[in-house]
């Protein structure tokens, strides 16, 4: 995956709101008065997000020129959080080492 | 147990792990070399070097030693000490393979005996905490290495 995508992702992932918004979209498409209900937000502050979240790749609007849903495209964040896995793999084996260290300190103590 | 990863800004990486152990036995296997040396680096790679001056302003230093003897120098300087709650400290390798200084912060709380250690990595750029989630630490290399490790341990009990 391109560096510059990854980016983008991320910069737009690193938004509680925009986080908000893409998990009300897991459950379907919604249009953007939908969207900005839950929040205490203006329609443009939402609209705001959500083109950073289109930028992204991460949502796409439909065609309707009256209603324009939004919909989740899974393709980015699936590339995000395959490329996290790798380094949570790396973790992850540090700290089986240091479990075992533990076990054996605690039944030093 | 298994590590969580975040990225709660642009330019950061957070890990979270639980262990079962009390949290005073956890910061110390975070900073003493003696202990330090029993656990740190991604199998394959093992500390030969470990050096920890715990107090603010003071120096850590950890060279891992790897396949084929390929060597690895890593250090920084200590920010905040609050035993066994909470650790800064800034790190940079050797050999640069990132830009500049990592700020890391590791935070330590109990619940019922268990210990829930998060850290956070803060690097200069988004551009740098990138190239490091990316690089899966040359663990790729050390993952053959690990199984033989595993399996000749299994066989060395077995016999």
């Amino acid at each position: 995956m391109a560096v510059d995508q990854l980016d983008a992702t991320f910069a737009a992932l690193a938004d509680p709101t925009r986080r908000a918004i893409l998990k009300r979209l897991k459950s379907g498409e919604a249009t953007v008065m939908e969207l900005a209900a839950p929040f205490e937000m203006s329609q443009p502050a939402i609209s705001k997000h959500l083109k950073v979240l289109e930028r992204a790749g991460l949502i796409s609007r439909g065609r309707d020129a009256q209603r324009r849903p939004c919909r989740l495209e899974p393709g980015p964040l699936k590339a995000a959080t395959d490329w996290l896995e790798n380094y949570r793999r790396y973790w992850e084996e540090q700290y089986q080492r240091l479990d075992a260290l533990l076990d054996v300190l605690k039944e030093e103590t | 147990m298994t590590v969580t990863i975040t990225t709660p800004s642009p330019t950061e990486l957070a890990v979270t792990r639980s262990f079962d152990a009390p949290r005073a036995l956890v910061f110390d296997a975070l900073t003493k070399p003696e202990l330090l040396k029993r656990w740190l680096g991604a199998q394959g790679w093992n500390l030969v070097e470990c050096t920890v001056d715990l107090r603010v302003g003071g120096a850590w230093r950890f060279v891992s030693q790897g396949p084929g003897g390929a060597k690895m120098g890593h250090g920084g300087v200590y920010q905040e000490i609050e035993a066994p709650s909470r650790l800064v400290y800034t790190e940079s390798y050797d050999d640069q393979w990132f830009e500049g200084e990592a700020l890391i912060t590791a935070s330590l709380t109990e619940t019922a005996g268990r210990t829930t250690v998060h850290t956070v990595l803060r690097f200069e750029s988004q551009e740098i905490r990138d190239v490091v989630a990316a690089s899966p630490m040359e663990s790729g290399i050390n993952y053959g290495y690990a199984r033989l490790d595993d399996v000749l341990a299994s066989v060395s009990k077995a016999g």
